[in-house]
């Protein structure tokens, strides 16, 4: 439905964006961040002084499989909205709209960088090899994380907001000392290539973290721009502005481009269209390398949009218009890269036809792998809540053993009970 | 042995982790030239230099979630907050972060922070300089909690702290820095547990437990006790979280009569838990209800007031008349 009577908050991207940016003009007194853009929503493909070169580096395998990602993502997306709907998860957060933002930053960070996603960074813990059926555990209510981060360098989704940005930043200090020891091992060892013993040197790494335009309010953020400058920390501030932080628009977190925000800490701040998987990689590509060589921290601001709800359980019509939708849907990420594909005969057919059946596939499993999902004994949340032995948990499992054999005889009745409703 | 201030052994004590371990690093505001307001980090970035002694931005909740991250890495931070009334914008990263890694990650985490805050009154300062907010972080499962009453203890207690795997804060009784004693720094000793309570003075008529600042107003009140004839045991808590509750009801079944002893209010604070335990673990033994020695319900009072807030000698002896009495 299209909403007919909303308060002031209505506007278009766009047209926000224009706005923002005036403004920004006019108290700077100088141009605001232009925004990099190399797809357009027609698929033609422009060029940018800068990033051109590293657009140059994708090959038409890594351009499909850019598509391929933001697909199986989007087709996930779905697949997870609609479990929602019939009672098998708790909630569902959707990211369809921002497959670019988070496919093109995810596929632009290597093995050993590490990532803190927020709640929403599906499509990055795509890029990086998480278990997509685990991903739904938390939203099933089995678990309050669901992969081992240390597996693939991609955190635990954090809920409060942008309580992650300062340990992206203590993990990037952590990885400053870990070459000065580096360093200083390999001196003592007499060798002057950066490394002691014979093995390989250790790849330079760096941190992505993800947060929202709404989260960029929170006073983390603005803790871990200010340790992050004083350090010369290597991370890169991955902010999607999806313009809405639930019902409230991005014009309430901000009067300027989010991405200005990084003068006023003294590092690089870069607009990029977010919707523009190629930009939106070789942006990310280039501030990567740009923290992993010591340069310092970036903050780059994907431009998107959330074409959905913020969960399954809010309702956009209340607070936005469906027109506004609209117009951000014609700019959607993967049509323009489908556009582009078959024009430059990058793709067939039978391509499309193949990335449709593998999505489809993917929900299968997910969907499969959801009913299988076991629940977890509350005796290992007793297990996890201290590393080392602790009186009190230990006396209240005791407690907890000694009233759960109370009801072991009845055990075998319940479990037939309860059968025929799971 | 060595005779040092609680102030010195906590910097012995974290001299002494630093050169054994090149991972431990301490972060703060003013912990590098200045050695830290009370200048407990005195002389360390010296030794260890800017990288392992880090003067950070002012700003905790910056402070503990890069502690986090540095964890997360495997670095083991040490962060100092100035003040007690100071933790608060680091409250979200320690109950919300650091306090649930472990359980959230299902068990694949650990973030072995530890968090060194001043705390309590008794030294004439300004509003939010003498709070003793610890109930908060008790309250919290996944965090553990020591705070050290003498020399002995604070070398020994900070270094366990930072070996500990678990989250550890340690609250310092700022009032008792310059609070002289013995340190033993080739063993730890009795102290090699922090999580175990110490029965200071044996007594059988009552027993008052106690912990961090009070614990040498306790001991003298239990010496003028003696004078009136009552022989009182004297327990130093000397973990938070967790309680150590079986030498509590050991002491409490010989003697029949508690009195827990605390700055922080009484609503809500650990002598409640520890009146609650005590009751289901000792009920048959007690002869008069646990009483409550501590703060009153309301903001830390000015400076000029505040020595009818704290308890005193008289205020535990009027607990222990009234326990008596029963």
């Amino acid at each position: 439905m299209g909403a007919t009577h909303l308060p002031s908050t209505e506007f278009d991207g766009t047209e926000m964006d224009d706005r923002l940016e005036a403004e920004a003009e006019a108290q700077l007194g100088a141009p605001a961040t232009p925004m990099v853009q190399l797809l357009g929503p027609d698929g033609t493909l422009g060029t940018d002084p800068v990033f051109s070169e590293y657009a140059d580096r994708l090959d038409a395998e890594k351009l499909r499989g850019f598509y391929a990602d933001m697909a199986a993502i989007r087709r996930f997306d779905q697949e997870a909205t609609a479990l929602q709907r019939q009672g098998q998860l708790a909630l569902w957060v959707p990211l369809t709209g921002q497959e670019a933002a988070q496919i093109g930053s995810g596929r632009a960070s290597q093995p050993q960088d590490y990532i803190f996603p927020t709640y929403r960074e599906h499509g990055v813990a795509l890029t990086r090899n998480v278990d997509l059926a685990e991903l739904l555990r938390q939203f099933r209510g089995v678990s309050n994380g669901g992969w081992n981060p240390k597996e693939t360098n991609f955190h635990l989704y954090t809920l409060v907001l942008a309580a992650q940005t300062p340990h992206a930043v203590g993990y990037a200090m952590g990885i400053q000392r870990d070459q000065k020891l580096a360093a200083a091992a390999a001196a003592a060892a007499g060798r002057a290539d950066g490394h002691a013993g014979g093995q390989a040197p250790e790849p330079k790494a760096a941190v992505v973290v993800y947060f929202g335009d709404g989260a960029s309010s929170e006073g983390d953020v603005h803790e871990s721009m200010v340790f992050a400058s004083s350090y010369n920390a290597p991370v890169v501030f991955f902010c999607q502005n999806n313009h809405w932080a639930i019902s409230v628009p991005s014009s309430v977190q901000t009067r300027i481009p989010l991405s200005n925000r990084a003068k006023g800490y003294g590092f690089p701040g870069i607009r990029v269209d977010g919707n523009d998987v190629i930009a939106v990689h070789a942006v990310t590509e280039w501030a990567l390398e740009h923290a992993r060589e010591g340069n310092g921290p970036v903050l780059i601001e994907a431009f998107t949009y959330r074409v959905g709800a913020h969960t399954t359980a809010d309702d956009p019509t209340k607070y936005r218009a469906s027109a506004e939708e609209s117009r951000w849907r014609a700019k959607d990420p993967l049509e323009r890269l489908e556009k582009y594909l078959r024009a430059a005969d990058m793709a067939d057919d039978a391509f499309f036809a193949q990335v449709k059946a593998d999505g489809d596939e993917l929900a299968a499993y997910v969907r499969k792998t959801t009913y299988e999902l076991e629940t977890p004994d509350i005796r290992t949340a007793f297990a996890n809540t201290y590393v080392e032995a602790h009186p009190l948990v230990a006396e209240e499992l005791a407690w907890f053993e000694e009233y759960s054999a109370g009801f072991a005889d009845e055990a075998d009745t319940v479990e037939a009970d309860t059968e025929g409703t799971r | 042995m060595t005779t040092m201030t609680i102030a010195k052994a906590i910097n012995e004590g974290l001299r002494a982790t630093l050169r054994s371990n090149p991972r431990s690093l301490l972060m703060g505001e003013d912990i590098g030239p200045l050695g830290g307001v009370y200048r407990v980090t005195d002389g360390l970035i010296a030794e260890f230099g800017a990288d392992r002694v880090v003067d950070t931005p002012l700003a905790e909740s910056g402070i503990i979630g890069t502690a986090i991250g540095l964890a997360l890495r495997g670095y083991l931070p040490i962060c100092e907050i100035q003040f007690d009334g100071f933790v608060f914008p680091g409250f979200n990263q320690i109950t919300t972060q650091l306090a649930k890694m472990h359980s959230r990650s299902n068990g694949n985490l650990t973030v072995p922070v530890v968090i060194r805050i001043p705390y309590g009154g008794g030294i004439g300062s300004i509003e939010h300089h003498s709070e003793s907010p610890e109930a908060l972080f008790a309250h919290t499962a996944g965090l553990r909690i020591v705070t050290p009453s003498n020399p002995h203890d604070a070398y020994w207690m900070i270094q366990q702290a930072v070996d500990c795997q678990d989250p550890v804060i340690v609250f310092e009784p700022k009032r008792r820095y310059w609070l002289k004693g013995e340190v033993d720094t080739e063993s730890a000793g009795l102290a090699a547990d922090p999580f175990k309570a110490h029965v200071l003075r044996e007594g059988t008529d009552a027993t008052v437990v106690v912990y961090g600042p009070l614990v040498p107003v306790a001991l003298a009140a239990a010496n003028a006790a003696a004078e009136d004839g009552h022989s009182v045991e004297v327990i130093d808590l000397r973990s938070i979280s967790p309680i150590d509750f079986d030498a509590v009801t050991e002491s409490v079944t010989k003697t029949g009569r508690l009195i827990v002893a605390h700055e922080a209010p009484t609503f809500g604070g650990i002598g409640g838990e520890i009146a609650a335990r005590i009751s289901e673990r000792a009920f048959h033994s007690l002869e008069a209800p646990v009483i409550r020695v501590g703060g009153f319900h309301m903001p830390y009072p000015v400076a000029k007031v505040e020595e009818d807030y704290l308890p005193d000698i008289d205020r535990i002896l009027e607990a222990l008349d009234r326990a008596l009495s029963y």
